[in-house]
C-alpha cells in the first residue's frame, strides 16, 4: 500500500509526484504501463483533467487505475467542463473509491483545445473549488444540504512563480491558502534564482510546494515554450546548452535528462522546496532516468 | 450603447428562402446602419443579391429604429406591399427581428433573420470600437473590481483573480485580448484599493436573474 500523499508530505522527505496523461480513447495499455513503471519510484502519481482543454480519458478513470494498482493517485480536477453539481458528486464517487488527493485547477481555455466550439463551464473558479472540497468535508454540500457521509480530501492547487506581472498571482496564492489549499504544484520553472525568490516568500505559509519540472527535449521546445506558454521562461544559457550538444540520436533528450536531474538535485540538496511534480508529458518512461540523474533512489 | 451585428452568409439566407418567391426587406437606422449591416446601403445591396438568386422584392424600407414599437406603424403603412410578401427579410438585430415578427403575425408571413446578433457595445476609447462590458448577470461587482467586469471581460468569467494562462497582461486564448484580472489590478492598484483583490469571492447566483428577464417597470414613481 502506498503511504498517503498527506503523510508523505508531511514526513520531512522531498516529495516526487510525477504526471500521469490519460489516454485519447479507451486503450489504456500505455496508461497502465506508465502506472507500474512509476507507481513505486514516485510518491505519488497526479492525473490530468483533459489536459489543454483535449478530450480524453477521464481523470478520475485514470486515477482509479493507480489507485487499483497499489499507486497514489492525485485527481485533478479543473472547473471548465463541469458545473458545482457534477464537481460535487465526482468527489463523492472518487472519495468512496479511495481517492484522497485532490488539485483543484482552473482549467484551460476550451479554446486552445480541440473542442473550440464547446462551451466553457467554469461555473466555480479555482479558489471557490478549493472552498468547496473543504465544505464538503464538514458534511454539506454547495446547495447547503447535509451530506449522508462527508469526504475526506489532501487539497492541492497550482501557482506559477514566474507569472508576469507577478503579485496578481501572489495575491490568488494566498487566496488558496486561505480557504485550505495544502500543497501547490508549480507551473514547469527553469530559473532557480527566481524560484528560490519566489520560496522565500512562500516560506511564510503553513504550505508544502512542489516545483514543478518538465523535461527540455531540445532547444526549439524551449523557445516554443517561452514564446507560447504563459509563465515558463527558459533562460539563454538553458537553450544554449540544450542547442550545443552534438547531433545524434537520443543526444539532446539525455541532456534534458542531465538538465532537469541537476535541477531536482540541487532543489533537493538546498532543501529549497518540499518536492518537485515532474511534467514529462508524453515521455513518462523516462522518469527514472531524471530521478536517477537527480541522485533520487527509485528501489 | 449599440447592439452589435454580423450579416449571415448569402448561402445561409438562400438556404431559408428556398421555398418562398416574393421578400419583402426590413432593414434598421440605428445599430444596424452603424455596423454596416442592415442599413440603407446593405438594404440595396441584399435586394440586389436576392433578385441575381432569382427573387422577386416586392419592396424594402428602412425603419429608424427597428427594436421600438413605431415599427407596428411602419408595417401597417406599408401593409399593401408587405402583403404581396411570401417573407420578410429583416436586416435588423435580434431585438429588432423579433418586433416586427411580433407585428408581422396578423399577416401569417414568416420572418427571417439576415444577420446574426453578437452582443451589446460600448464605445470603448478609440472611435468606432465597439466592446462587450456586460453579461447582465444581476450581481453587479464592479465596486470591488475598479469598475471593469470580470464576468464579462475576462474569458472564463473567474472571480477570484487571473488565471494561470494569463501572460504579459494578455489572455491565453488571444495574444490581442487583455487580461482582464491584470487591467483590474492595475486599475486597483492606482485606486490604492488592492486590499479587493484579497477578497474571497462566492460562486455566481445564476438564480439572479430568471431566464428570460422580465419586469414590469412603472412609467410614474408611486408617490409616498
Amino acid at each position: 500500500m502506498a503511504k498517503s500523499l498527506r503523510e508523505t508530505l508531511h514526513s520531512g522527505k522531498f516529495v516526487v509526484t510525477a504526471e500521469i496523461g490519460p489516454p485519447k480513447g479507451t486503450n489504456l495499455e500505455n496508461t497502465i504501463h506508465h502506472i507500474d513503471l512509476l507507481r513505486d519510484k514516485v510518491d505519488a502519481l497526479n492525473v490530468t483533467d483533459n489536459q489543454s482543454s483535449m478530450m480524453r480519458y477521464p481523470s478520475v478513470g485514470t486515477a482509479l487505475l493507480i489507485k487499483e494498482r497499489g499507486g497514489e493517485p492525485v485527481l485533478q480536477m479543473t472547473c471548465r467542463d463541469r458545473n458545482r453539481m457534477a464537481l460535487e458528486s465526482d468527489l463523492l464517487f472518487a472519495y468512496t473509491r479511495g481517492i484522497r488527493n485532490v488539485l483543484c485547477l482552473t482549467g484551460d481555455s476550451v479554446r486552445v483545445g480541440d473542442h473550440k466550439e464547446a462551451k466553457g463551464v467554469f461555473d466555480l473558479d479555482s479558489v471557490q473549488l478549493i472552498k468547496m472540497v473543504r465544505l464538503m468535508e464538514s458534511g454539506k454540500d454547495l446547495g447547503g444540504n447535509e451530506l449522508d457521509g462527508a469526504v475526506e480530501f489532501c487539497a492541492g492547487a497550482i501557482v506559477t512563480p514566474e507569472a508576469n506581472p507577478i503579485e496578481p498571482q501572489l495575491m490568488k496564492f494566498e487566496k488558496k491558502i486561505a480557504v485550505g489549499a495544502e500543497f501547490f504544484q508549480t507551473q514547469a520553472i527553469y530559473d532557480l534564482d527566481k524560484f528560490k525568490k519566489f520560496m522565500e516568500y512562500a516560506r511564510q505559509f503553513d504550505v508544502k510546494i512542489l516545483a514543478g519540472i518538465v523535461l527540455l527535449v531540445s532547444a526549439r521546445m524551449a523557445k516554443y515554450m517561452n514564446a507560447n506558454v504563459p509563465g515558463i521562461s527558459v533562460s539563454e544559457e538553458l537553450i544554449d546548452e540544450m542547442a550545443g550538444v552534438p547531433k545524434g540520436k537520443g543526444n539532446a533528450l539525455r541532456k534534458g535528462i542531465e538538465i532537469a536531474g541537476r535541477m531536482i538535485e540541487e532543489l533537493k540538496t538546498n532543501a529549497v522546496c518540499d518536492g518537485v511534480h515532474i511534467m514529462a508529458i508524453g515521455k513518462e518512461e523516462l522518469v527514472p532516468d531524471i530521478l536517477s540523474a537527480a541522485g533520487i533512489s527509485t528501489e | 450603447m449599440k447592439t452589435i451585428t454580423e450579416q449571415k452568409s448569402l448561402e445561409e439566407i438562400k438556404e431559408f428562402l428556398a421555398e418562398d418567391e416574393k421578400i419583402y426587406i426590413i432593414g434598421c437606422g440605428t445599430c444596424a446602419t452603424m455596423c454596416h449591416t442592415g442599413g440603407k446601403e446593405e438594404v440595396l445591396e441584399m435586394k440586389e443579391l436576392l433578385q441575381n438568386a432569382g427573387k422577386e422584392v416586392v419592396g424594402w424600407m428602412v425603419i429608424p429604429t427597428a427594436c421600438d414599437s413605431l415599427t407596428g406603424d411602419a408595417l401597417k403603412e406599408n401593409a399593401e406591399v408587405v402583403q404581396k410578401a411570401d417573407a420578410i427579410l429583416v436586416m435588423a438585430c435580434a431585438f429588432g427581428i423579433q418586433t416586427v415578427a411580433s407585428f408581422a403575425e396578423i399577416w401569417s408571413l414568416p420572418i427571417y433573420p439576415a444577420l446574426n446578433t453578437l452582443f451589446i457595445g460600448k464605445e470603448t476609447g478609440e472611435f468606432g470600437v465597439f466592446s462587450e462590458v456586460c453579461q447582465q448577470c444581476g450581481e453587479c461587482i464592479l465596486a470591488w473590481t475598479g469598475g471593469i467586469c470580470p464576468v464579462t471581460s475576462c474569458a472564463k468569467g473567474l472571480l477570484n483573480g487571473p488565471c494561470g494562462g494569463t501572460n504579459n497582461g494578455k489572455c491565453e486564448e488571444d495574444p490581442d485580448k487583455d487580461c482582464a484580472w491584470t487591467l483590474i489590478y492595475q486599475r486597483l492598484e492606482k485606486l490604492g484599493r488592492l486590499d479587493a483583490m484579497r477578497k474571497y469571492y462566492p460562486p455566481r447566483n445564476h438564480q439572479k436573474v430568471q431566464r428570460p428577464g422580465k419586469v414590469l417597470v412603472e412609467i410614474e414613481r408611486s408617490q409616498e
